[in-house]
């Protein structure tokens, strides 16, 4: 079952909030923000624009990089990254829609390194949701909240965006 | 010897333009009398033929049996019986065994090992040139005091035609008929399939129906000339077989066979790679096909053949050209056959002469036929049986066919021969 | 047709082997077309290896000898993190079907997932492909005259990347089709994404009127086949075609057939020049043509490896137990 989970605008609001008070505190003047394919991206994608970076938008197709090839297979809809600059010394923004198990994470940044070594990466996301299964932390959340397995957090878009919260079995 | 009536068959025997439900007696390995028994005779035993169709035996045009030379494919003990399982009584053996069938010796060898086997007859084709090299002709009437029926060159080319010319009048004069095979070498070369949209497609090298259309011609010219009979074997176009209705029409002493396969299959079976339809000649058209049939009903071709070969399981692994050609094809002869009086193509009687009456003629054999006083070799089989084949339960060592699993209407419960009974099905027919 | 590829794919459409392009959907040309755009990207960055592939064996069996083909799939594998086994099988090693079924059995049993297969016989990929063990793939590198589906498939990539899309363009394929599978694969490949127009253009001798049954339109004269066209593809002229009499020589075929500026000129200004490689300077295109500002072939190559890495993705992909979301 599938019903509406919390209206976006304002998370979207708090994520720039945040990060921007996290980037002026680091004293970062211009990162390279990076959205994860796809709901990553559409946020990232507001973001960038409310935020005003000069450094273009890069997007990150994680598919190669997943642990559970052998499990799922090849993602049909596979989309090429694009790293517009060169991650070597930047500091990174890494932006994702739902925080779970941490597995998406720990793909995209190893996929980053292939690219190249960054100085940082900041880890900015609408939804940390728990269930942490590796170590990884958001730096920036806008919504913090425990759910049990059998829900499921999900962001449609690209416009308009919505979050959904879908229980399975029910 | 046993005195034996077939009781209650439908007796179909084209020789005698006969159809009817009645008995046949027979007595010392002939037919002695149809209908009631005649005064004084006491059967010994008596076939119970009940809803079973009795005709004679079928005689085979041309079917291997691997024996000399490969018997890691089959052997005579095996084929003979695989051959009366499939109603066949009399079969035709090609030149190309290994060694080629060009002395006496050979020609003993195989028939001696047949005759002990007390199965189907056995009948040979003796080499028309040394080794089938197409050099020099062969001892033609050794062979033929040594049994053969006729003389040809299997697949072998006789590339020379002036060696065809001397080999067909020598032939015509011992009275032998030559069996052909129309292929011209160059036009075929490496094929392996029918040069057409299928070749294409499945980028195998073609053998294009020229290759048998110019081969009949000049074969023909040289049999007008040297008046020789020849028969064709394993007509695959229909140009080609125009090209023999014609020559027939203008009194030339020629005959011809087609395969069971040719009858039915086309190049689409090839699609996939299926190495189960290699054959030589290939499967042609549909357009060939149906002018095979056309052919067939309208007496220009004489006799449906098996062009049995069987193989070992190496022969047909790999690659469709390495693969080798050739369908393991006695059981199949009469099932096949049948399927054409189904589909209406021709009817019953017509179909059990190309099986009996009109090979042995072209042979010169007195089978093929239950007219009283003819040697005893019948066929009887169940019209209404339906049953699947299963390459693995071939009597024939060889278990390449395309036909697994096809469902096929009529099979085989006894076959005589000298009016012995050689085999009995031991199947279980569903009801 | 009327055939059904129910051995290329699993009833769920994945694809489990890449033998030929021939019965496969359009929807799955374009899926291996944008996992391959994906791949190009990855190779133009520092490190242009992605861990998809980590553990997985990939096995090129070559009984046709060729040093480009394999090393391009052998650079894909590795850029998949795969491991590679190089076998080059001459005809003399493995007479006869049996010994090229153990060959097979000894390396599944050590754990190979993938075969690319190159054999001097067509439906040798077709054969190999129905003897593997269900977990295992099989790539076809080009069988007998019958197909080269990777070679097909980059070619398309390459269309793709510098026009967009299909519908559009004329395609002019020049050579020796008869013997050639890359045109059979590239002529498959056309007509399924659905080109405005395929020609072909050679001597009679090497171009069987059969091929208007493929969907292309046969041209004696390359005049006629370059008039308009958006790509000109030209094959490779092998040295025996003089033996077998398919041609007298290779000057007559150069001045009837080879690509010249001058002959260029016919094609749209915007044509693209392409070439599956190696090429025969002078024989089937001048010098000129190969070097100059229309010819892709190098792009082509170097496409090569990243459709390569998206067939091997995908193949191997398909054994996974769930359908990716």
């Amino acid at each position: 079952m599938t019903r509406p989970f919390c209206p976006v605008e304002p998370l979207v609001d708090a994520l720039e909030a945040g990060l921007a008070h996290r980037l002026a505190r680091l004293s970062v003047r211009d990162p390279l923000m990076v959205g994860i394919y796809t709901g990553g991206a559409w946020i990232a994608e507001r973001l960038h624009r409310r935020l005003g970076l000069e450094t273009p938008l890069g997007t990150l197709d994680i598919s190669f990089y997943r642990d559970d090839f052998t499990r799922i297979g090849m993602n049909p809809q596979v989309r090429p990254s694009r790293l517009p600059e060169s991650v070597e010394g930047r500091h990174v923004v890494l932006v994702d829609d739902v925080l779970y198990t941490g597995r998406t994470v720990r793909a995209a940044m190893n996929e980053l390194f292939d690219y190249g070594r960054p100085a940082a990466i900041t880890l900015a996301v609408l939804v940390d949701r728990g269930g942490r299964e590796l170590p990884v932390q958001a730096d920036v959340a806008a919504l913090t909240v425990a759910l049990p397995a059998s829900h499921q957090v999900k962001l449609e878009g690209p416009d308009p965006l919505r979050l959904s919260l879908v229980e399975a079995g029910a | 010897m046993t005195r034996l009536t077939l009781r209650g068959g439908r007796v179909v025997d084209p020789s005698q333009e006969l159809d009817q439900v009645t008995d046949l007696h027979i007595a010392d390995g002939r037919v002695l009398a149809l209908g009631p028994a005649p005064d004084g005779f006491q059967a010994d035993q008596v076939l119970d033929c009940a809803g079973l169709v009795v005709c004679p035996g079928l005689v085979d045009l041309r079917a291997r049996l691997r024996e000399p030379g490969q018997l890691h494919k089959a052997d005579i003990a095996s084929e003979v019986r695989a051959a009366v399982a499939g109603g066949v009584t009399t079969l035709v053996v090609p030149p190309d065994s290994d060694p080629v069938v060009d002395t006496s010796a050979v020609v003993e060898l195989v028939t001696s090992r047949a005759r002990a086997q007390g199965k189907a007859r056995v009948h040979l084709i003796g080499a028309l040139t040394k080794g089938l090299a197409g050099e020099e002709i062969s001892e033609m009437e050794a062979l033929r005091e040594a049994g053969c029926i006729g003389v040809g060159n299997a697949l072998a080319p006789v590339r020379n035609h002036l060696v065809l010319r001397r080999a067909l009048e020598y032939a015509a004069g011992l009275d032998l008929t030559v069996f052909l095979h129309p292929e011209d070498p160059w036009l075929a070369e490496a094929g392996v399939a029918h040069e057409g949209a299928v070749s294409l497609r499945l980028g195998l090298a073609g053998v294009p129906v020229m290759a048998e259309t110019i081969a009949l011609a000049r074969d023909l010219a040289l049999v007008e000339q040297s008046g020789a009979r020849a028969h064709f074997c394993g007509l695959s176009s229909h140009r080609g077989v125009r090209l023999l209705a014609r020559a027939r029409f203008d009194g030339l002493p020629v005959t011809a066979d087609v395969t069971a396969h040719h009858l039915h299959l086309t190049e689409m079976e090839l699609l996939g790679f299926n190495v189960q339809a290699h054959v030589r000649p290939p499967l042609r058209t549909q357009r060939d096909r149906d002018g095979l049939r056309q052919a067939l009903v309208a007496g220009e071709i004489d006799a449906v053949c098996s062009d049995h070969q069987p193989h070992d399981l190496d022969a047909k692994l790999g690659p469709f050209a390495e693969t080798e050609p050739g369908i393991s094809a006695l059981e199949t002869l009469l099932p096949l056959t049948l399927r054409l009086v189904e589909e209406g193509v021709l009817d019953l009687s017509a179909a059990i002469a190309a099986l009996s009456l009109r090979p042995a003629r072209i042979l010169g054999l007195p089978v093929g036929s239950l007219a009283p006083g003819r040697p005893a070799d019948v066929c009887c089989f169940d019209p209404e049986a339906r049953w699947t084949l299963h390459p693995e339960a071939l009597v024939s060592r060889g278990k390449n066919t395309p036909f697994a699993g096809w469902e096929f209407q009529g099979r085989v419960r006894y076959t005589l021969v000298d009016g012995r009974l050689v085999h009995r099905d031991t199947t279980e027919t569903p009801t | 047709m009327g055939y059904r590829d129910t051995l290329q794919l699993t009833p769920d459409r994945r694809l489990r082997h890449f033998l030929t392009i021939e019965g496969l959907p359009r929807a799955t040309l374009v899926e291996i077309l944008d996992t391959a755009e994906s791949f190009f990207q990855v190779g133009t960055r520092e490190v242009k290896k992605v861990p998809l592939l980590r553990g997985k064996t990939i096995v090129n069996l070559f009984f046709e000898t060729s040093t480009r083909t394999r090393t391009t799939f052998e650079l894909a594998a590795k850029r998949l993190s795969a491991d590679v086994v190089n076998l080059n099988i001459s005809t003399s090693a493995t007479a006869k079907g049996e010994s090229l079924l153990d060959t097979l059995r000894n390396l599944e049993a050590m754990h190979a997932d993938l075969f690319v297969v190159r054999h001097q016989h067509s439906g040798a990929a077709h054969y190999i492909a129905r003897q593997v063990a269900p977990h295992v793939s099989v790539i076809n590198a080009g069988d007998g005259s019958h197909a080269h589906p990777t070679q097909a498939m980059l070619d398309m990539f390459t269309i793709r990347r510098h026009f967009g899309e299909f519908a559009p363009l004329t395609v002019t394929i020049v050579g020796d089709v008869l013997h050639s599978r890359v045109a059979r694969s590239q002529i498959h490949a056309l007509t399924t994404l659905g080109v405005n127009e395929v020609r072909v253009v050679g001597p009679r001798t090497l171009v069987p009127r059969e091929v208007s049954a493929l969907g292309a339109h046969p041209c004696d004269s390359l005049e006629a086949g370059l008039e308009g066209a958006d790509v000109i593809i030209m094959l490779r002229l092998q040295r025996e075609r003089m033996q077998g009499a398919f041609i007298p020589s290779e000057r007559e075929y150069f001045r009837r057939y080879g690509l010249t500026e001058e002959k260029l000129a016919l094609a749209k200004p915007e044509a693209l020049v392409m070439h599956p490689g190696p090429i025969n300077r002078g024989v089937e295109i001048a010098s000129e043509v190969a070097d100059g500002p229309r010819s892709v072939i190098l792009e082509q190559v170097s496409n090569g490896i990243a459709v390569r890495m998206a067939v091997m993705a995908l193949t191997v992909g398909s054994h996974a137990q769930e359908a990716a979301s």
